[in-house]
């Protein structure tokens, strides 16, 4: 696997925590995310993964700490200024439309990109219709990234779960985004589909070069895919460091397999 | 129109084509979900460039170049630019494991190879070493191919545009490349179409320019194929049916070769391309009717009605009014409106609605089958070929359809059966030898100059058409000297939509036994209804119901056998449904489709024992190979059933 060429920062977490009245979902974590790399969160049921996801496309509003992304420090940031800005993600239950085809979903990816007014897009002449051209050109690139072409038309309610979340990773890169958040890509997968979604997103770091943080559990899918791995427990970071610091690390063992009290 | 007439090379009529036909299209393609065309014109153009290029990385007349990969325009191209600088092409099948590939690229000798992609690139880099020859590997896709090494790579793109550029640059070149197809001759070894290996390792057949060319000319005439035909070209590259059904009669006559966007997608890309010429093996037809009729089951109830009261209409008349006989005026007026309402809906529905000749072949096609297609006024037609010959043997004309015949002779080629009931021919597109294996050549060469088929056959008295029963080698005695030809039995067996794959026993035994598999489809669709829970192919396969089932189908062959007086003594006694489905990747099926009996046999040999020592289960493990490529072991124990045989035969295993 190739490394990622630069060590320039992409994204900075500064002592973030995070509470939901009582429960301490974060405690004073940093991590940092270097552009080009596959970042990997890890960390028993409850370690705070996805809340730390959520941090950081600011659907949750941490209580401390700040967030610098691309040279930025806020303390705060909606959901929309965070995919403005250039970061996507995928949700660990697929969140799709189910009702609209593969390609109409992955179209929805490119709203943010659209620059016609409502008005000209209702009409769909002029203007509207050579950008829609334009971005279905993009779709159609990543639908023949992902070898989705069979399945373009079919209502995604009706495709298998790989498929779904297939989909879901093409609605996310549609926004052509710097930072790329999975949030446990292959869960409940079968093994031939965790090997497709394991080739598609090397295969994205690669060739888009896309910058991506990802939460799985599968271990062994975490330690081939990502160049650096976080480990989070009960909302503290246990670890931080290549797969290999990481695999040795006493921590982290510990709080895998438990300790003898 | 146009056909081959006096042109003698493949890349002759291409310039033909580019100053006849010039803004006709000549190839399609859809990328990025658009049908992309090129025209004669281009085609020409890119072919001249990349052949240039060919030429600058080293492609010398006489050298002989692997295509590997799906049907896709620049793999076409890359056959057309090998016959235009005179070396030969040889397509190699795409699903062709490494041993297969690793085979075919050594015994022919090949310097080059264009892949489409990286699974093909891998796959020939993982034999590289054993192929000696082997210069450079051209490629497609270059998709996940950024981090290889190139210094024996290059895409096809590069080559063409390197060739462009030398094109423009020198002008000399590009005398030079069209004095190579002025020079180019009609005994110029064109193509190398490697068999599927039915038997044993896979020949490569030699054909040469002009026979091919011949020919096609001859059925470009037959089926009146002009330049405003369109051809979905979805076949395997390296079968011949694709070489000549595509590419040689696209180039005599002109006509568009359609590349589907992908494999899965053949489907839609049929719908969207609504090809004139059309052929599929019997087994696409079947999967097409299967589907139709699973998604009619789920109709609204006054749609099935209506569905069901129009096909009986078609089947009573639609023959009729597609070959011209006589009919009633309310049957005809019938059958009009059965085609406003549901003949035509239908063939849309299925891509079909512009195809105006369309051939199967291959393997027998049911005569339910076959007349459904027909009745709802479908062109279908039989031929019977084979490589050896460039296809065309015999073909059935407009207006003398059989389902159980092939056809009379196709135009220009002598037919004779021989005493031992092998079919023999001579015709215009005959090969000129196997590669490197003189031995075989002559095997396959009567000393008067037919070719052996190696099939056994005759000429039906009323029709004066050939009937094909079996391979000759095949055809065998039972204990007591009945005939038993296994195929036959197969084909009866496989009419049914339950059973998938059938492989008989009998020859030297002393009564007829069978190994099934079920249709996975038909028969799920059917345990869905009848709500019979299964979780696997194997647990569906050994299910008592589906048993009871499959024994009523064989017990209606073994009627329907009873009825022919030769074939009464080998009706089926005993059988078995498989708990796997047979699979090339395991070796038990050809790359085109066929039952490697022999094979079968020898791997499940526990379970043809058990059939014959009267035992009514076997266990069986064998080894399989996944997708990936794995090996595991699948074990599993099989049940046996007996069935009553019709007329005097004892019903065996009574006492067991």
């Amino acid at each position: 696997m190739r490394m990622p060429d630069t060590s320039e920062i992409l994204l900075q977490v500064e002592g973030v925590s995070l509470a939901f009245g009582g429960v301490k979902a974060l405690r004073d974590v940093s991590l940092d995310i270097r552009k080009g790399e596959i970042r990997a969160i890890i960390g028993p049921n409850g370690a705070g993964k996805t809340s730390m996801l959520n941090v950081i496309n600011g659907f949750y509003h941490p209580n401390r700490g700040a967030i610098t992304f691309k040279g930025r420090t806020r303390a705060q940031m909606q959901p929309f200024e965070a995919s403005r800005g250039g970061i996507a993600r995928t949700f660990q239950n697929v969140a799709l439309f189910k009702g609209m085809s593969a390609l109409d979903n992955i179209m929805a990816g490119r709203t943010l990109k659209m620059r016609r007014g409502l008005l000209w897009q209702m009409l769909r002449y002029g203007p509207a219709l050579t950008e829609e051209i334009e971005h279905r050109h993009r779709v159609e690139e990543i639908i023949d990234f992902l070898e989705i072409e069979p399945i373009r038309k079919v209502p995604v309610a009706r495709l298998p779960y790989g498929l779904q979340k297939r989909v879901e990773l093409g609605r996310a890169l549609a926004m052509e985004p710097d930072l790329l958040l999975l949030d446990e890509p292959m869960a409940g997968m079968n093994l031939e589909e965790k090997k497709d979604m394991s080739r598609f997103i090397l295969d994205v770091n690669d060739y888009y070069g896309t910058t991506i943080a990802l939460i799985e559990h599968d271990m062994a899918v975490v330690m081939d895919l990502s160049h650096r791995v976080v480990v989070l427990d009960h909302g503290v970071k246990i670890a931080d460091g290549t797969p290999d610091e990481v695999k040795k690390d006493q921590g982290v063992i510990d709080a895998y397999l438990g300790i003898a009290h | 129109m146009a056909d081959g007439g006096s042109f003698d090379t493949f890349p002759k009529l291409l310039l033909r084509n580019a100053a006849q036909f010039g803004n006709g299209p000549a190839f399609r393609h859809k990328d990025l979900g658009i049908w992309q065309t090129w025209t004669w014109t281009e085609v020409a153009g890119i072919v001249r460039a990349y052949a240039a290029g060919l030429q600058r990385i080293g492609l010398q007349p006489g050298d002989t170049i692997a295509i590997v990969g799906s049907n896709r325009p620049k793999l076409y191209w890359t056959v057309m630019a090998a016959q235009a600088l005179r070396a030969i092409p040889v397509p190699v099948y795409s699903d062709a494991v490494a041993d297969e590939l690793a085979y075919v690229l050594a015994h022919a000798d090949v310097k080059f190879v264009a892949a489409q992609d990286q699974e093909q690139v891998d796959k020939i880099l993982s034999v590289s070493d054993r192929v000696p020859h082997l210069r450079k590997i051209v490629y497609d896709e270059p998709r996940g191919l950024r981090d290889y090494d190139h210094s024996r790579l290059v895409a096809i793109h590069d080559v063409i545009e390197g060739g462009r550029a030398a094109l423009a640059g020198n002008p000399a070149l590009g005398d030079q490349i069209d004095e190579i197809i002025r020079q180019g001759e009609g005994s110029d070894v064109s193509i190398i179409l490697y068999t599927s290996g039915t038997t044993g390792a896979s020949k490569g057949v030699m054909l040469s320019a002009r026979r091919c060319i011949d020919a096609v000319t001859d059925t470009v005439r037959f089926d009146r194929l002009t330049e405003n035909d369109v051809a979905l070209a979805y076949l395997p590259l390296a079968w011949v049916g694709d070489h000549y059904l595509n590419y040689a009669q696209g180039l005599a006559a002109g006509f568009c070769m359609a590349c589907p966007e992908s494999g899965e997608t053949v489907e839609q890309d049929l719908r969207e391309i609504g090809p004139t010429f059309y052929f599929a093996p019997p087994r696409v037809f079947e999967n097409m009717l299967t589907r139709v009729m699973i998604r009619m089951e789920d109709a609204a109830p006054i749609k099935r009605r209506i569905f069901d009261y129009f096909l009986g209409i078609a089947r009573r008349h639609g023959e009729s009014i597609l070959t011209g006989k006589p009919v009633p005026v309310s049957g005809r007026l019938l059958y009009a409106l059965g085609r406003l309402i549901l003949y035509e809906p239908l063939k849309n529905v299925l891509g079909l609605s512009r195809v105006r000749v369309a051939y199967t072949a291959g393997e027998a096609i049911g005569p339910d089958l076959f007349a459904f297609y027909r009745s709802i006024g479908l062109n279908l037609k039989q031929l019977y070929g084979q490589t050896e010959a460039f296809l065309y043997v015999t073909c059935q004309p407009d207006g003398e359809i059989y389902s159980d015949t092939v056809g009379p002779a196709a135009p220009n080629v002598d037919i004779r059966i021989a005493e031992s009931g092998e079919v023999q021919f001579r015709s215009p597109g005959m090969f000129v030898r196997y590669f490197k294996d003189q031995a075989k050549t002559a095997e396959a060469l009567t000393p008067d100059g037919y070719v052996k088929t190696g099939d056994a056959g005759f000429f039906d008295e009323q029709t004066g058409h050939l009937k094909i029963i079996d391979r000759a080698k095949d055809v065998g005695r039972l204990a007591d000297g009945t005939i038993f030809a296994p195929k036959y039995l197969e084909n009866k067996l496989k009419f049914f939509p339950s059973i998938k794959e059938a492989v008989a026993f009998g020859d030297s035994r002393e009564f007829v036994c069978a190994i099934l598999n079920i249709d996975l489809t038909a028969v799920g669709s059917w345990a869905e209804r009848n709500n019979i829970a299964y979780g696997s192919y194997q647990e569906l396969a050994g299910h008592p119901q589906v048993y009871d089932l499959v024994t009523k189908s064989v017990e209606e062959v073994n009627r329907s056998l009873a009825e022919e007086k030769v074939m009464a003594g080998a009706q089926i006694r005993r059988f078995l449904i498989l708990h796997k489905e047979l699979d090339a990747d395991d070796g038990e099926l050809t790359r085109t489709q066929k039952v490697r009996r022999g094979f079968i046999a020898e791997r499940y040999g526990p379970l043809v024992t058990a059939l014959y020592d009267g035992s009514h289960e076997a266990d069986i493990s064998t080894e399989v190979t996944f997708e990936d490529g794995r090996k595991g072991v699948i074990a599993a124990r099989v049940k046996i059933r007996d069935v009553q045989t019709i007329g005097a035969a004892e019903p065996f295993g009574r006492a067991a």
